[in-house]
């Protein structure tokens, strides 16, 4: 399982690392996004995995037996703070976009 | 009790600035006048009520703790020396507001004035009232500041705005490295208390670290000082209103630097390299500065140069190491202010009543203003050392120390005669003031016609200090003497000499060293009188030689040449390049620790755990990121999907993995995400895949390289996301908060109670930037103009047009309207469906995975698909959605929770809880975390719904646009 999602963390991130050096903005959005997965991933994987053990007190439960509930909360805000940040530069990209009338990351064409 | 005072003493000018700056810009202006005269006489009464408690060498302290960790106290401390200058400083002060209420006119804007006025005063006394070095570097840097804007005061001049900036630039440089230098005397001494400080003097002067602390130290005392060679701004300061320079260059911030060097003689004088540094320095400014006085055609500028003569002299003074020479320095101190201030207001009056400062147009203004004529001679026969003037006395003091023998060098050999060369200059200039000025013929073509006296309360200050230059000069002993004495006893403390303020010594070294400088003036003056009549302004030899230019070609070449030399070397403004060094940095500095320590990836011993589930849905979810990768530039509608792919298996990760909250907010942020993303589409540029086939060879590297990064970066990840996830974790922080959710927060769902309780003031941060981005995302599309359509609309959708333009009965968009009806019902059908759903989710959030943010963003899709279902303009003619008050009221309810918490006695975002009892619903939690976590759902409501529908609001736009294009084309 860890050999598993540690495979995917990393396809995740060379995927995203591969896509924001990419000159096309939207690459560059889908890359940011991409790399936002990888990155939480990893966050929650800090914890150690554990299966059916949600952080959901029962009574008499063994404290230990539960998954570690930080990272959890740790991602969850930066699942919420990601969800921002894409819309923010989506937003700019269709800016960007309208007032250089391309979608170069740059805003201008690279001189060929 | 009485240490009370001092804080007081320091924070009232600080206030009176504050209430000044409030006062009514048009109207009287007498008002902040008289607030700035309050206050400064107050602080002169504090003051003087002070004097018992500090004249027998006892010390007034107040301390409060600041920031004890790194020993930094707000300490004040005021000796018999921080007294006097206290002295000095509110009363000249106050003398200075009195002239200043007259020589401001009504078109400026007084209440700024005397506001940055006061200011300057609670900084100025705040540098002698230090008694921690680092707090005194801070004053020290907020006089530099008022000074900034206190010379700056007419900034429609441009004069006044090139010499304020001068003038900080130099005292900035100065303050950073006297910061710098107070921290290696810090680190050396072990404290920064100025007690301690002077008490280590041995310990200083011989540590390894003394010279270099000496350096920066003397750098940072000598541009306060205008002391060669960063004299050059204090000419140029003079674009000052008059006011201005009698107070800071000639009592205060001047002052500042000799005080400085005064205050730290006892830990770091006496060695070689302070005479030579210090006794270099203060000779040469002490010639050149009274060799260029000579020689200015401005009023202001020959007290200018006079004032870095003068402090060259104290200067010297300073370097001697002998105590009777820090007397006789600070004996100067006190008399350089009085006279030299008295000078400067003669020089505004004559500028306001004549309308010039050119001495080639003034003459014979003895005429017009025969009071101010007489204060002004014998100021300025003090300033050039006249027997029976306070000048007089102190310059007697210099001569004798400047014959005796200190360190047996060149220089020291050297200062008798650069002493009473210096002092026949200053007689030459002095004299040159008074007769051009105010003897001769009548003058001509004054800009102002008929010259009157001023005021008498504009002349009062001159009086004043004039009458104090005779006092202190007639009767030394029983005027100034003991507050001298303080003065002295506060730096030297029982090194305190012998010393004689007696007139007359009998007939020796120094008076005949007065006696040849007052006649060689008089005769220099009488042979030079001719050309300086009418020579221009500067001075012979030096005049292409000016610290000025030298100064601007230093800073052109820095901030201009250099900086943009390092850019075109380093900088980019290419985005790819700089996100390659990014990755490539993130990549090396993880790479580097595990190469160094001799890590070896191991293969898992089992694979047990292995989940072919897991595996297969991981198997997708990686095709998905690599597809996305691959499509994202051509088909950008493909990679969204394989986004959605790759957040997909993320999502059900987290559901196999204990996490359910995290799946459910990774669950609808996808939706809402993918359709926000949807919604940008329409706007980005066609790209067909058969432009790109003739790639060059130099793109087939670039790309190859990134894919090489992007690879490495990968596998580096991978292998610490394995590495991570396989050590066993140690006892960690979980553990404190699995104990504690229930019993101090009230709720089982650990991760809520994490995010509403014990970390709450996080989420009350993370919310914050939630709306801040919302708000952003809202700005940047009100003043959007969205880039032309790329596509024009597909063939289905106009053949449908065309099909309802043809009938009268339908209007364009009715066929897809029909056929959609079912799905859009349905949606209607859902909205009280999935607010339930919301309502569902906050509710059981304490207990069970939900909770505000994912029951906030579950609302926001409600209103989203009912946007969906009937269109922008149906969906806004039923709700009228507010997002903004939602937005609002969310971050207000989170707060004013937190805020309640402290109304109880409890620190900020405390959490009561407790159990409730609802009819029909039964038990549920009514913790104050979830009136808290109502506030994150209407935030994230309101945000979340006014970024869509911004975006969404654009296709209605452009839309109109056209229309109005087509409209206008039709016209025409």
């Amino acid at each position: 399982m860890e050999l598993v999602l540690s495979l995917g963390i990393g396809i995740l991130t060379a995927s995203g690392v591969w896509l924001i050096l990419r000159p096309r903005t939207y690459q560059v959005i889908i890359g940011l996004s991409l790399l936002s997965y990888a990155v939480n991933l990893f966050i929650f994987g800090v914890g150690g995995l554990k299966k059916n053990a949600p952080p959901l007190l029962t009574d008499g439960a063994d404290i230990t037996s539960f998954a570690d509930p930080v990272p959890q909360s740790l991602v969850l805000t930066a699942i919420v703070i990601g969800f921002a940040t894409t819309a923010l530069f989506l937003v700019v990209m269709l800016a960007s976009r309208g007032l250089t009338g391309t979608d170069h990351v740059d805003g201008k064409e690279k001189a060929k | 009790m009485t240490g009370a005072l001092l804080p007081i003493l320091l924070l009232l000018p600080f206030l009176g600035s504050l209430a000044a700056s409030f006062l009514p810009r048009q109207g009287k202006h007498v008002l902040p006048a008289w607030l700035a005269a309050s206050v400064a006489a107050t602080g002169l009464l504090i003051t003087a009520s002070l004097f018992p408690f500090v004249r027998n060498g006892d010390v007034v302290r107040f301390t409060l703790e600041w920031l004890p960790q790194v020993g930094l106290d707000f300490a004040l401390r005021m000796d018999g020396f921080a007294w006097l200058f206290s002295l000095l400083i509110t009363l000249i002060g106050l003398l200075v507001v009195v002239y200043a209420r007259y020589y401001i006119s009504a078109e400026d804007p007084i209440p700024r004035f005397f506001s940055l006025l006061l200011a300057f005063m609670g900084a100025m006394l705040g540098i002698v009232l230090s008694g921690n070095l680092i707090l005194l570097s801070i004053f020290w840097e907020l006089t530099s500041l008022f000074s900034f804007l206190l010379i700056g005061y007419w900034h429609h001049n441009a004069t006044a705005r090139d010499g304020a900036r001068m003038a900080l630039t130099v005292t900035g440089i100065g303050g950073f490295c006297l910061l710098a230098g107070v921290l290696v005397l810090g680190h050396i001494v072990g404290s920064y208390d100025l007690d301690k400080v002077l008490a280590s003097g041995d310990l200083i002067r011989s540590h390894d670290l003394y010279l270099t602390a000496l350096v920066l130290i003397l750098i940072g005392a000598l541009t306060k000082s205008a002391q060669f060679p960063f004299h050059f701004w204090l000419p140029n300061a003079m674009a000052a209103p008059t006011p201005v320079s009698a107070y800071l260059h000639s009592a205060t911030m001047v002052k500042a630097g000799v005080f400085l060097l005064a205050r730290l003689w006892p830990a770091l004088s006496g060695t070689y390299e302070w005479f030579f540094l210090l006794g270099l320095a203060g000779m040469t400014t002490l010639l050149i500065g009274a060799y260029f006085a000579m020689f200015q055609q401005d009023l202001k500028g020959l007290l200018a140069y006079s004032t870095i003569s003068h402090l060259g002299l104290i200067t010297t003074l300073l370097s001697l190491g002998s105590p009777i020479a820090a007397v006789a320095a600070i004996f100067h101190m006190m008399n350089h202010a009085t006279f030299k201030a008295s000078l400067f207001m003669a020089a505004g009056i004559i500028d306001h009543e004549t309308g010039t400062r050119d001495m080639r147009q003034l003459s014979g203004l003895y005429r017009f203003l025969p009071i101010t004529a007489t204060l002004a001679m014998v100021a300025s026969a003090a300033m050039a050392g006249v027997p029976l003037l306070n000048g007089f006395i102190s310059k007697e003091m210099f001569f004798a120390e400047a014959v005796a023998t200190h360190a047996d060098s060149i220089l020291d050999r050297a200062l008798p005669y650069v002493a009473t060369l210096a002092g026949a200059f200053a007689v030459a200039y002095s004299l040159r003031f008074i007769h051009t000025v105010f003897f001769g013929p009548a003058p001509k073509n004054l800009p102002k016609e008929k010259p009157h006296e001023p005021p008498h309360w504009m002349r009062f200050p001159m009086e004043f200090l004039v009458l104090a230059c005779l006092v202190v000069g007639i009767a030394p002993n029983y005027s100034i003497g003991p507050l001298l004495h303080t003065g002295v006893v506060g730096v030297l403390g029982s090194a305190t000499p012998y010393y004689s303020l007696a007139l007359w010594h009998g007939v020796n070294t120094p008076l005949i060293m007065s006696i040849v400088a007052l006649v060689g003036g008089v005769v220099l003056y009488i042979s030079l009188q001719r050309y300086l009549a009418s020579c221009d302004d500067g001075t012979p030899l030096f005049r292409h030689l000016r610290g000025q230019r030298i100064f601007e070609r230093v800073l052109v070449t820095v901030s201009w040449k250099w900086a943009r030399w390092l850019e075109s070397r380093f900088g980019t403004r290419q985005l790819q390049p700089q996100l390659r060094i990014l990755a490539a940095i993130s990549f090396v500095s993880a790479f580097l620790p595990l190469y160094f320590s001799d890590y070896a990836p191991g293969l898992p011993s089992s694979i047990d755990s292995f989940d072919p589930v897991f595996a297969a849905f991981w198997a997708i979810g990686m095709f998905s990121a690599v597809g996305a990768a691959y499509q994202a530039k051509y088909h950008r509608l493909a990679a969204l999907v394989l986004l959605g792919g790759a957040g997909l298996a993320t999502c059900l990760t987290f559901v196999w993995l204990s996490a359910p909250d995290l799946a459910i907010t990774q669950l609808l942020v996808e939706i809402v995400t993918t359709v926000l993303i949807l919604l940008g589409l329409r706007w980005l540029p066609i790209r067909r895949e058969q432009i790109d086939e003739a790639a060059t060879f130099s793109a087939r590297m670039r790309r190859f390289r990134d894919f090489a990064l992007a690879a490495a970066c990968g596998l580096g990840m991978a292998l610490i996301a394995y590495e991570v996830m396989t050590i066993p974790v140690p006892n960690t922080i979980a553990n404190y908060f699995l104990e504690r959710a229930y019993s101090e927060g009230g709720g089982r769902n650990v991760v809520n109670v994490i995010l509403v309780d014990f970390r709450g003031f996080d989420t009350l941060g993370e919310i914050t930037v939630l709306g801040i981005v919302a708000l952003t995302v809202f700005a940047l599309l009100r003043r959007f103009r969205p880039a032309p359509d790329s596509i024009a609309k597909p063939l289905q959708q106009r053949l449908q047009a065309a099909f309802d333009d043809a009938r009268p009965n339908r209007e364009t968009g009715d066929t897809a309207r029909d056929y959609m009806v079912i799905a859009s019902v349905i949606m209607q059908w859902l909205f009280p469906i999935i607010i339930v759903l919301a309502i569902y989710l906050f509710m059981r959030g304490h207990d069970k995975p939900g909770g505000g943010f994912s029951a906030g963003i579950t609302l926001a899709i409600a209103f989203l698909l009912q946007y969906l279902a009937g269109g922008t303009r149906w969906a806004e003619d039923r709700i009228r959605i507010l997002p903004l008050r939602w937005m609002g009221f969310g971050l207000l309810t989170a707060a004013t929770t937190g805020i309640g918490s402290l109304l109880f006695g409890y620190p900020f975002l405390t959490t009561h809880s407790r159990y409730m009892e609802l009819p029909l619903i039964g038990k549920v939690p009514a913790a104050t975390a979830m009136l808290f976590d109502l506030g994150v759902f209407a935030l994230v409501v309101g945000a979340t719904v006014l970024i869509l529908i911004a975006l969404a609001h654009q296709s209605i736009r452009t839309y109109r646009v056209r229309k109005i294009e087509h409209s206008m084309m039709e016209d025409g």
